[in-house]
């Protein structure tokens, strides 16, 4: 149909507004209420267009054929005026210390129409108090134009439905339940600050910037957010090389298309520009770390290396590599340790979280990641969590799986917590910690025993179904529930709805990863999968979410012991030929040793290790034994950004540069590989870590060098086939997904269309093993380990991020009410928790969120560092520690 | 909340369970079974309706028939429209004060009365008016007012 604007004709699509048509036009509609990616309020009027001789709302009335609109005729321009004129009226002019100036609407349109001040009369007294009760957000309801676009966001998009309008009519603001504040008792805010970057006025406006800077003075730098794997597009705003605030990214095809992140994303930024960075590389000398040049640091390290290989071999050495820096670092690195060193012994923490999902899913598909993608979550019809807690550890997509609940999918939790997805879910399941595969092998048994599989699909895409059903013929309803404690009943209606789905997705996470059995979790989930059909289409899945920033990108570029890039297995002689090819040197056929076996070989095979960005010391289990392994080495070498709990055993310490000070690439969970890009210097002396590296390797007489973090991915796209067609003059907008075979290739959206990466889908036979330590009399507590919303991994980086500390200062350990009675516990009491391994002090947060027996403690606090009670026994496959199982005591500290 | 149990909203919720709309209705029989809605009903209605707390307080606040404070067992509603003013109904309203001891909008110690304002109640011929609950009193003077008080 054909509409006329401002007398000429415009094609319109049935379903459009006349705002659509305008914007699509280039023709300037005003909007305050207005933003594409929420529902339409129609509230402000400020869109007023004259259509057929009426005034109505643009944004509300959609098009029909023939219509006859003006956008700026007189009694237009008279309705807009006469509108902004009654929100004059009510809307301070204090323009002048107005956080907002520059970056406000209601500024922008009475600049626009001319309107000095109301001709209702000023508003010169407020009305309401501002509040400012938390460290994150103030809101001033004085400027609050009621437009409803910050609850639109919190309904629609956040799903957090911590504010609405409450009272009425002159006395109507966005509020939460009985004034009590963002921070009150009872709010459920999670701090991700998208209600901010929506309000078009100064009504909410974030803390931590404040009077820091006009929206005008800012460089705006758009990059991946350095927190977990779901890679949020951010946007870093920039004055006087400090990064001020981080606003949204709103860009289709990203995984956080509508600007969403979380707390972290939005005020974790404050350690770029700490005052405890590093800035000139150190040497230890008698205990005291003194400040020396990057030439003598260097050149010390190198000729340390070169003696340990000497003497002991190019097998005493190791590299940890890390999850938080780019791809091109993580190929340098191991491009390092394995052609300069001459040995396969890198790794890094992607062994403490995923190591059994790469090696799981390989087992069972070919591939060991993600095989759907983080949108298509929203088209799911059953979503199954287990193991996994996404509102806090991957909360964008947390609230993804919030909004497909809205369009009417069904959720299945698996959790021993009672996490916020539980009270959300249509079976809601509490198994005992590392019963993981008797509840999968449980709900197989009730389908297949029910006749629910997906036939077609095991036939022709799998095969081993014989060897599956006749392992889990064992497992009947009543065993698992045995097993498990959950009740049967529980175990058949999940099994039931699971197996009702058209699009069924698992996503997962270290519940699932960080056991003795780790591998056989993966595999069984591979196994329901495949059983019910629900892999190779759109918002079908296995989806391990992967916790760090880059951990995907890590084990891609084969930070790994047994793998080059790209997954090519180092003891396959023509991958070894063909990097020795490439690389021009000569190449070990060894697997090297994991993250754990480095520790446990430390001071005895292993002499010399190079750790990049990573802090083992409050990342792996039991916490003694990593701090004697370091010690015990002849050459400890840490290049990080902070002096860490780790770097303060290193023998030399390297200053490098932050993800805001960097280009490069992140791949996220959803093997999306996006850019970072430098927004400001990198502080001091410190260094690309790259080009630490390359230095490094130039005096141990390997040729290495680059100019740019994009020349080294081309050498990445030429040797690594899943990268083949990454370049970073591709990756701008969206980035690309591998497998991305060539620069034609337009990436790959969802793995196993059609086919597994190996051809056919392998059923693996699982049995159940208990986890290697159980509760007993004298340690009669479970304790588990993970992470919470606010802070991330050991804390680095979000604890020296002053807003986010300040509001979750203290670490703790969540006990049951039940149990907190039992022994005399009051919430925010003091309490020894005390496993096989070491002691620990923290603080008691009682409740109900676990189990009566069990305990979770999140590990990002040095001054109670939970790992130093975890049980370091491997997965026998994947070598991942049981991180999620240990025998604990608990008691009361009389103070 | 003294007067009520969770169990006996149960019955209530149970009612108009999965019924769309079902929160104001809800809202409505609760507050006449509690008397009114302080924070705790509000949170265990949110919770049992699957309804945010912040929604059900925006409409709890929203009309002004839901109370978040105690209400009396009889509400009085003076009328202060324009004919009532005329005929001195700011004596009655003080006339209530006195015998009731409290201001307006608030509720007497004994729990029996809130007193509040309101605008014209549609029966000026009967100036000045009030109403108690849903009986209207006319042709008010403050004598009248002990005995009208002491039926309830």
């Amino acid at each position: 149909m054909l509409i006329n604007i401002n007398h000429r004709q415009y094609e319109a699509q049935p379903g459009q507004t006349i705002l659509d048509i305008a914007r699509a036009n280039g023709i300037e509609i005003p909007t305050l209420c207005h933003h594409p990616a929420l529902s339409i309020a129609g509230a402000c009027r400020m869109c007023v267009v004259e259509c057929d001789n009426r005034l109505v709302a643009s944004c509300t009335t959609p098009a029909r054929d023939g219509m006859e609109i003006l956008t700026d005729s007189k009694r237009v321009i008279g309705g807009r005026k006469t509108i902004l004129d009654l929100i004059l009226s009510d809307h301070p002019l204090d323009c002048m210390t107005c956080e907002a100036n520059g970056d406000c609407k209601v500024q922008d349109l009475a600049y626009q129409y001319d309107l000095r001040e109301s001709s209702f009369g000023s508003k010169r007294e407020s009305r309401f108090s501002i509040r400012a009760d938390n460290p994150f957000l103030e809101v001033d309801p004085d400027k609050c134009i009621l437009c409803g676009r910050c609850v639109r966001v919190d309904h629609e998009i956040q799903c957090s439905y911590a504010i609405d309008f409450v009272h009425r009519g002159f006395d109507s603001i966005v509020g939460t339940p009985f004034e009590e504040g963002l921070d009150g008792d009872n709010s459920t805010c999670v701090f991700c600050g998208q209600c901010v970057e929506m309000c078009p006025t100064g009504a909410l406006t974030y803390k931590p910037s404040k009077g820091k800077g006009r929206d005008y003075e800012f460089q705006k730098i758009v990059t991946t957010c350095p927190y977990c794997g779901v890679g949020c597009q951010l946007e870093l705003h920039v004055k006087d090389n400090k990064v001020i605030k981080v606003g949204s990214v709103y860009q289709v095809g990203s995984p956080n298309p509508v600007g969403e992140t979380c707390v972290k994303g939005r005020f974790g930024y404050g350690y770029v520009n700490h005052e405890d960075r590093l800035t000139t590389p150190l040497i230890k000398r008698n205990g005291q770390f003194e400040e020396v040049s990057w030439d003598e640091a260097l050149d010390y390290v190198a000729q340390k290396l070169i003696q340990i290989k000497e003497i002991y071999g190019s097998k005493a050495i190791a590299g940890f590599s890390s999850a938080k820096c780019t791809n091109e670092e993580n190929y340098v690195m191991q491009k390092f340790i394995r052609a300069v060193v001459g040995t396969n012994s890198v790794d890094h923490c992607a062994r403490l979280c995923h190591a059994s999902t790469v090696a799981g899913l390989a087992r069972a598909f070919g591939s060991g990641a993600m095989t759907n993608s983080i949108g298509e979550v929203e088209e799911s019809d059953v979503i199954f969590v287990i193991g996994s807690n996404p509102t806090e550890n991957h909360p964008v997509i947390g609230s993804k799986i919030k909004r497909a609940l809205k369009k009417g999918a069904k959720l299945i939790v698996a959790d021993p917590r009672e996490i916020e997805l539980t009270g959300l879910a249509d079976v809601a399941i509490y198994q005992q910690p590392g019963t993981d595969v008797a509840l999968v092998n449980g709900l197989m048994h009730v389908i297949i025993q029910e006749g629910l599989y997906d036939q077609t699909f095991v036939e022709e895409r799998t095969v081993n179904f014989e060897l599956l059903e006749s392992i889990v013929a064992g497992y009947n309803p009543e065993k698992v529930s045995a097993i498990t404690r959950v009740p049967a009943k529980d175990i058949i209606r999940a099994a039931r709805l699971f197996a009702s789905a058209n699009k069924g997705s698992i996503y997962y996470a270290m519940g699932i990863t960080q056991h003795k059995t780790g591998t056989d979790n993966v595999l069984s989930l591979a196994n329901l999968a495949m059983l019910t059909g629900n892999l190779g289409r759109e918002s079908t899945g296995v989806n391990p979410l992967r916790g760090q920033n880059n951990v995907q990108g890590a084990c891609d570029l084969g930070a790994l012991p047994n793998v080059y890039p790209g997954y090519q297995a180092v003891n396959l002689p023509e991958n070894k030929a063909k990097f020795e090819k490439a690389w021009g040197t000569q190449l070990s056929d060894d697997i090297g040793l994991t993250v754990v076996e480095i520790l446990n070989a430390a001071g005895k095979d292993i002499k010399g290790l190079y750790i990049m960005g990573e802090n083992p010391v409050l990342s792996d289990p039991d916490q003694n034994h990593v701090i004697a392994a370091l010690e015990s080495l002849d050459l400890l070498v840490v290049q990080d950004i902070f002096l860490t709990e780790t770097a303060q055993y290193a023998d030399v310490v390297l200053p490098a540069a932050s993800f805001a000070e960097k280009n490069g690439t992140f791949t996220n969970t959803e093997r999306r590989i996006q850019r970072v890009r430098k927004a400001i210097d990198a502080p001091g002396q410190s260094r690309y870590d790259w080009e630490i590296i390359c230095d490094l390797a130039q005096r141990m007489d390997y040729a290495m060098s680059y100019d740019s973090a994009a020349e080294i991915m081309e050498e990445i796209a030429e040797l690594t086939p899943i990268y083949g067609g990454i370049h970073f003059d591709r990756l701008e907008g969206t980035g690309l997904q591998w497998p991305c075979s060539s620069r034609e290739h337009q990436g790959t959206k969802f793995l196993h269309q059609g086919q597994f990466t190996h051809g056919k889908g392998k059923f693996h036979t699982v049995s159940y093993i208990p986890p290697a330590e159980e509760p007993d009399s004298e340690y009669s507590y479970l304790l588990m380990t993970g992470r919470m919303l606010y802070h991330f991994h050991t804390g680095t980086m979000s604890r020296r991020s002053p807003a986010i500390d300040q509001y979750e200062p203290d670490a703790y350990v969540e006990i049951n009410l039940a149990d907190a009675k039992r022994l005399g516990i009051e919430d925010g009491e003091r309490v020894r928790v005390t496993s096989r391994r070491g002691e620990v002090e923290t603080y008691a947060r009682v409740g109900e969120r676990v189990q009566e027996g069990q305990l979770f403690m999140p590990f990002h606090y040095a001054e109670s560092p939970a790992n130093r009670l975890t049980n370091p026994v491997l997965d026998v496959i994947a070598k991942i520690p049981e991180l999620k199982v240990s025998a604990v005591k608990l008691e009361k500290v009389n103070m | 909340m003294e007067n009520c149990n969770f169990q006996e909203l149960d019955s209530i919720i149970e009612k108009y369970r999965d019924k769309s709309g079902n929160l104001i209705p809800v809202l409505h029989e609760v507050q006449n079974k509690v008397g009114y809605l302080p924070m705790d009903v509000q949170k265990y209605v949110a919770a049992k309706l699957k309804v945010p707390f912040s929604k059900v307080y925006g409409v709890v606040t929203f009309y002004s028939f839901f109370s978040t404070t105690p209400k009396g067992k009889h509400t009085i509603g003076v009328c202060l429209g324009t004919a009532c003013y005329v005929k001195g109904v700011e004596g009655i309203v003080e006339k209530i004060k006195e015998e009731l001891e409290i201001e307006t909008g608030g509720t007497s110690n004994d729990g029996r009365f809130t007193m509040t304002i309101t605008r014209c109640l549609g029966a000026c011929s009967m100036a000045p008016v009030m109403m108690i609950d849903e009986k209207v009193y006319g042709q008010l003077t403050p004598e009248k007012i002990p005995d009208i008080l002491d039926k309830y």
